[in-house]
C-alpha cells in the first residue's frame, strides 16, 4: 500500500538558507502558495462531502433517528423508511463473498510469495492487476449472462440437493438473490486480497523461512506456522480492504441479487443491498424525506467504508514497518 | 517415524499444491471474462456500433455513437479537473510541504479514494446537479474527476519523492530556484510514473457507471454541448444489460468489450511505460 511513506530527508534546509524575498522574486513562493492551493482544495472536497452528507440527510435522521436501522418497512407512499433489509443484503452478500474471498485469495497469495519463481510471480501478478481494473458493470454483465443462468440450472439444485437440510440453501432458485451477489463480489475482491497479501508477505524477513526450515519444518509448515502468523495483520488488513470494497460495490450487486427488500435466512432469496438501492430509486425519489432517506444511506456506506478502510491502513502499516525492522535486525 | 515424516511430507505437497491451484483460478477468471466478452461482442460489434444512434426501442440495429462520444466527453472533463488538482497537489507534498498539513492532506485524499463510487454520485448531484437544476455532462465530468484526484495525487507524490535527491541538490547548487528546480528537474525525472499514474486513474473512471447514474443519467440522443443529460458506455451496458430485449443484450456484449479492451490496453501501456524495473505503487 502507497500509505507507507518514505521521507526524502534532504529537502527542507536548502530552501530555509535563502531569504524570503529572493525566494518571492525567484517564484517559489508563488509556486508554493498555488501548489498549496491544489492540495488544499483536495481537503476541502473531502470536507465538503461529509458536510453535504450529513446536512443532506437531516430530515431523516431527525424523524427516525435509530429506529431508521431497526425497521424494515420500506415504503415511500406513507413517508415511512426502515433501512433494515438493505442492511442485511449489504452484509450477507459481503461475508459470501468473504467466505468465498479469503481462502482463495490468500491461497493464491501464499502462492505467488512463497513458491513461484519470481518471472512466473510477476506474470500471474501482472494478470491479478489488470483483473481489478476490470469495472464492476463488466462484472454485472457477466453475472447477468452467466453466473445467474448457471446458478438456476446447476449451483443452487445441487446445493440443495446435498445442503438443503440447512436453512442456508432452501427456497427455489431463482438465480438471483444473495449468494449470486455474494459469488459475484467474491470474485472482484479477490485481486484486491492478492495484491495487498502478497506484498506483506514478500515483506517477511527470509531470516524467518530458513529457521523454520532449519529446525526441520516442512516448507508448508514453515509457510504456514511461521510466514503467515508473521504477516497475520497486513493479511488481515487485505480483507478489511476487500470488505469496505464488498460493501460499496454497486453496480455488479445491483444487477445480480434481485431488487426485493427482504431479510430471509435463505441465500436462495432475491434481496436488496443499500448501494442498490440508493442506485435504482435516488433518481426517481420524490418528496424530501425519500431522498433524505437514500442520502443517509450514503452516509451509513460511507461511514461504513471509512471505519474499515481505516483499520486497514494501520493494520497494513503496522505489519509492513514489522518486517522492515526485523529484516535489518 | 517415517510414517509421520511422510504424511507432513505428503501435507506440504498437497496444500502447497493447493496454493497453485488458488492462483491459477484467480488468474483464469481474467481470461474467462475475456474469453465470454470477445465470444458474445466480436460476434454483435459492427461499423453501425460507432456510427448509429439508438433505435427506437423495438426496431432492431442502431448503435453507441452518442455514449462513445458522451463518455469522451466526461473523461475530458474529469482528466481537466481531476489531472491538475493531483499533480500540483501532490507536488506540494513531496517538495513543499512539512508534517502536519501533508499529513491531512494525505488522510483526505486517502479518505476520498475509498468512497463508495455510489457515495461519490450523490455528492456531485447535491454539488452539481441541484444548483443546475440538470443532469449534465458537466456533473457527471466533476464526479469522475474526483475519483481521480486522490489516484493521480498519492502515486505521483510516490514517484516524485522516487526522485534521487542528489538530482535537486546538484539543480540547487548550479542556483536554480526551488520551482525551476522542480520543473526542469524533479519533474521531468518522474514523468514516466507521472504519466502511468494518469493513465491509471483514467482508466479507473473510464469504467465506473455508478456516479454517472444520477448526474450524467443518461441520453439516447446526441448530447449538445455540456449541459444536457449524457450518455456513456458504462450507462449504456448496464442500461442494456437489464432490459428484456435480445437486441440490445447483443450491443450490451459490444459496448462491454469496447470498454473493456480501451481499459485494458490503456493499463497495459501504463504499466509497459514503466517496465525498466520500476514497482508501480497502488494507489
Amino acid at each position: 500500500m502507497a500509505t507507507t511513506t518514505t521521507t526524502v530527508p534532504s529537502a527542507g534546509p536548502v530552501t530555509g538558507s535563502r531569504s524570503f524575498l529572493s525566494r518571492l522574486i525567484e517564484g517559489d513562493e508563488i509556486a508554493r502558495l498555488i501548489t498549496f492551493l491544489f492540495a488544499a482544495s483536495v481537503v476541502l472536497i473531502t470536507l465538503l462531502l461529509v458536510f453535504e452528507l450529513w446536512q443532506g440527510s437531516v430530515l431523516a435522521r431527525h424523524k427516525f433517528g435509530l429506529k431508521f436501522f431497526f425497521t424494515r418497512v420500506w415504503d415511500p407512499i406513507f413517508d415511512q423508511f426502515g433501512a433494515l433489509p438493505f442492511i442485511y443484503g449489504t452484509l450477507v452478500t459481503s461475508v459470501v463473498a468473504l467466505v468465498i474471498a479469503v481462502p482463495l485469495g490468500i491461497g493464491a497469495a501464499i502462492f505467488l510469495a512463497e513458491l513461484a519463481p519470481q518471472k512466473i510471480s510477476d506474470t500471474l501478478q501482472f494478470f491479478i492487476d489488470l483483473l481489478a481494473a476490470v469495472p464492476s458493470v463488466i462484472y454485472g454483465l457477466l453475472g447477468v449472462f452467466v453466473v445467474i443462468p448457471l446458478m438456476r440450472q446447476y449451483l443452487q439444485p445441487a446445493l440443495k440437493g446435498t445442503l438443503g437440510f440447512l436453512p442456508l440453501f432452501q427456497g427455489p432458485a431463482y438465480g438471483v438473490g444473495f449468494l449470486t451477489a455474494g459469488i459475484v463480489l467474491a470474485i472482484m475482491v479477490i485481486p484486491y486480497i492478492i495484491s495487498v497479501s502478497r506484498e506483506i508477505l514478500l515483506a517477511v524477513p527470509r531470516d524467518q523461512r530458513e529457521a523454520a526450515l532449519a529446525l526441520g519444518a516442512t516448507r508448508w509448515e514453515s509457510t504456514w506456522k511461521v510466514v503467515v502468523p508473521f504477516a497475520r495483520g497486513g493479511i488481515m488488513g487485505s480483507i478489511f480492504l476487500a470488505l469496505a470494497r464488498a460493501l460499496g460495490e454497486t453496480m455488479a450487486v445491483t444487477m445480480v441479487i434481485g431488487n426485493t427488500p427482504t431479510i430471509s435466512a435463505s441465500l436462495f432469496s432475491p434481496g436488496y443491498s443499500i448501494a442498490a438501492v440508493i442506485a435504482n430509486e435516488f433518481t426517481e425519489a420524490t418528496g424530501d424525506l425519500y431522498l433524505q432517506s437514500l442520502i443517509e444511506l450514503g452516509l451509513v456506506l460511507f461511514l461504513l467504508t471509512f471505519i474499515l478502510n481505516g483499520v486497514a491502513r494501520l493494520l497494513i502499516v503496522a505489519t509492513s514497518q514489522k518486517g522492515g525492522g526485523m529484516g535489518h535486525a | 517415524m517415517n510414517s509421520s515424516l511422510r504424511w507432513r511430507k505428503f501435507v506440504s505437497g498437497f496444500m502447497l499444491t493447493m496454493t497453485g491451484v488458488c492462483a491459477v483460478v484467480a488468474v483464469s477468471v481474467l481470461f474467462l471474462i475475456l474469453g465470454y466478452l470477445v465470444y458474445h461482442g466480436g460476434t454483435s460489434i459492427s461499423w453501425n456500433f460507432f456510427t448509429k444512434l439508438p433505435t427506437p426501442v423495438g426496431e432492431t440495429g442502431g448503435g453507441m455513437a452518442n455514449a462513445i462520444l458522451g463518455s469522451a466527453k466526461l473523461l475530458l472533463l474529469a482528466s481537466l479537473f481531476g489531472v491538475p488538482i493531483g499533480f500540483f497537489g501532490a507536488i506540494y507534498l513531496a517538495e513543499f510541504s512539512g508534517g502536519a498539513i501533508a499529513f491531512v492532506v494525505r488522510y483526505a485524499a486517502d479518505l476520498l479514494n475509498g468512497v463508495p463510487s455510489i457515495v461519490i454520485g450523490i455528492f456531485a448531484y447535491s454539488l452539481v446537479v441541484l444548483p443546475f437544476k440538470h443532469f449534465s455532462t458537466l456533473a457527471g465530468g466533476f464526479a469522475l474527476g474526483l475519483m481521480m484526484i486522490p489516484i493521480t495525487l498519492r502515486s505521483t507524490e510516490e514517484f516524485l519523492r522516487a526522485v534521487p535527491s542528489t538530482l535537486r541538490e546538484g539543480a540547487m547548487a548550479l542556483g536554480a530556484s526551488k520551482s525551476r528546480t522542480i520543473a526542469t528537474v524533479i519533474v521531468p525525472a518522474a514523468y514516466r510514473g507521472i504519466l502511468t499514474a494518469i493513465l491509471l486513474a483514467f482508466a479507473r473512471v473510464a469504467g465506473e457507471t455508478a456516479p454517472l447514474l444520477f448526474t450524467a443519467f443518461g441520453n439516447r440522443f446526441w448530447s449538445p454541448g455540456w449541459n444536457q443529460p449524457t450518455a456513456a458506455l458504462p450507462e449504456m451496458i448496464y442500461r442494456y444489460a437489464i432490459a428484456p430485449y435480445d437486441d440490445w443484450h447483443r450491443q450490451a456484449w459490444a459496448a462491454g468489450l469496447v470498454l473493456l479492451g480501451l481499459i485494458l490496453v490503456v493499463n497495459i501501456v501504463a504499466r509497459g511505460i514503466l517496465a525498466r524495473g520500476i514497482a508501480v505503487p497502488r494507489s
